[in-house]
């Protein structure tokens, strides 16, 4: 596909997108509270969007990733909760 | 269009999802044990469960036209009694004679713990010893990236483990890469939220070759969509992908991989249940 093509196919989903994206800080920063590890990862992954790519989907997976190598001792919960929580190991 | 559906959790769906799978041309559903969303108390409840992946569900398909076909194990979010896992994993050798029973999956991993890790080299040696395929499930999220890597390095430890008959299944762009060079395959799921959509998923076959991939739904019991794939089928035909290299990718490689297992004979089975309808008839 050219450029224009893929504009013509996913621009208006994406502009979509970014506004939700736009809303949900809004409604983070509207409510009380400190961010908790949550929101800074989603901070920093939101700075991918603007940089040089051409990888920003990877980077943006790899920034919300568990860096570290060694299994864990025990799985103390099921589910997953979408960003690395340092401070938890 | 034809398909093929290597991963839908079925027995946690409703019949309007086969009828309607049907209608978008699926012609076989492959069904990997999984968590039923609770903890089973014991072995007995997964042998009830074997029972049902290979006994039941092939005939709730059949009234479909559909052939079905099933994985085995102890999943990932019930790997970490390994106690249990023992019990589960002894119970698996005579299923496997079963005529639907394609190999030992989903394994892997959930939180990367080191008794996850124990019950995932417990089946890697069940599938050597049996020559079975296998079919891994690849955690969620942010444990993702180091799950895969920790999978990876046991699967290419055990030198009986041919890579072609691995599949890493849930990959995504931080992972696809590292399971394709390894000369596995790779899955992309397309399940909302949690893994892919089907343009990132197509982002990701125009990045990286269509060789070694497939794509699957893995609906659930879960906010998932039985028909993910044929949809994602429309999505390459919107970017101008031609009918070719759809049907490779949603047809011809799940054949060529599940093919490996000599029981994964879905034309013999269309023609079984068209001559057993004659009969009838």
């Amino acid at each position: 596909m050219t450029r224009q093509q893929v504009l013509d196919l996913y621009f208006m989903d994406a502009r979509s997108k970014l506004i939700d994206l736009a809303a949900f800080i809004d409604r983070i920063e509207r409510a009380s509270g400190e961010d908790d590890f949550r929101m800074k990862a989603f901070r920093e992954a939101v700075k991918h969007l603007s940089g040089s790519g051409p990888e920003r989907a990877r980077q943006v997976l790899l920034s919300f990733s568990d860096p570290t190598s060694e299994p864990v001792a025990v799985a103390a919960t099921k589910g997953a909760c979408g960003a690395f929580a340092a401070e938890a190991r | 269009m034809r398909y093929i559906e290597p991963h839908a959790h079925m027995v946690s769906r409703v019949t309007d999802d086969y009828t309607k799978m049907a209608l978008a041309g699926c012609v076989a559903v492959c069904e990997p044990a999984f968590w039923a969303g609770f903890d089973r108390s014991s072995a007995d409840g997964f042998y009830d469960y074997f029972c049902q992946l290979t006994e039941h569900e092939p005939k709730r398909a059949a009234r479909f036209g559909l052939p079905h076909f099933s994985w085995l194990c102890i999943n990932p979010k019930e790997a970490e009694d390994v106690k249990l896992a023992e019990e589960v994993i002894a119970l698996i050798p005579k299923f496997l004679e079963r005529s639907n029973v394609l190999g030992i999956g989903e394994i892997g991993l959930n939180k990367n713990s080191r008794n996850e890790m124990r019950v995932l080299e417990m089946h890697i040696d069940l599938a050597a010893r049996y020559n079975q395929l296998i079919l891994v499930h690849t955690p969620h999220l942010e444990d993702k990236l180091k799950g895969t890597r920790l999978i990876l390095d046991v699967l290419k430890r055990d030198k009986r483990i041919l890579p072609e008959r691995v599949i890493i299944d849930h990959v995504e762009e931080h992972t696809v890469k590292l399971v394709l060079d390894s000369g596995m395959w790779a899955g992309m799921t397309l399940y909302p939220e949690s893994k892919c959509s089907p343009p990132r998923a197509i982002d990701m076959v125009e990045m990286y070759g269509d060789e070694r991939v497939w794509m699957n739904s893995a609906c659930d019991w879960g906010v998932s969509d039985p028909l993910a794939v044929p949809k994602t089928a429309l999505e390459m035909r919107k970017r101008g992908h031609g009918e070719e290299a759809i049907d490779k990718l949603v047809y011809r490689n799940p054949m060529r991989f599940l093919g490996q297992c000599p029981k994964f004979d879905v034309k013999g089975e269309m023609h079984r249940q068209d001559a057993r309808a004659t009969t009838k008839a």
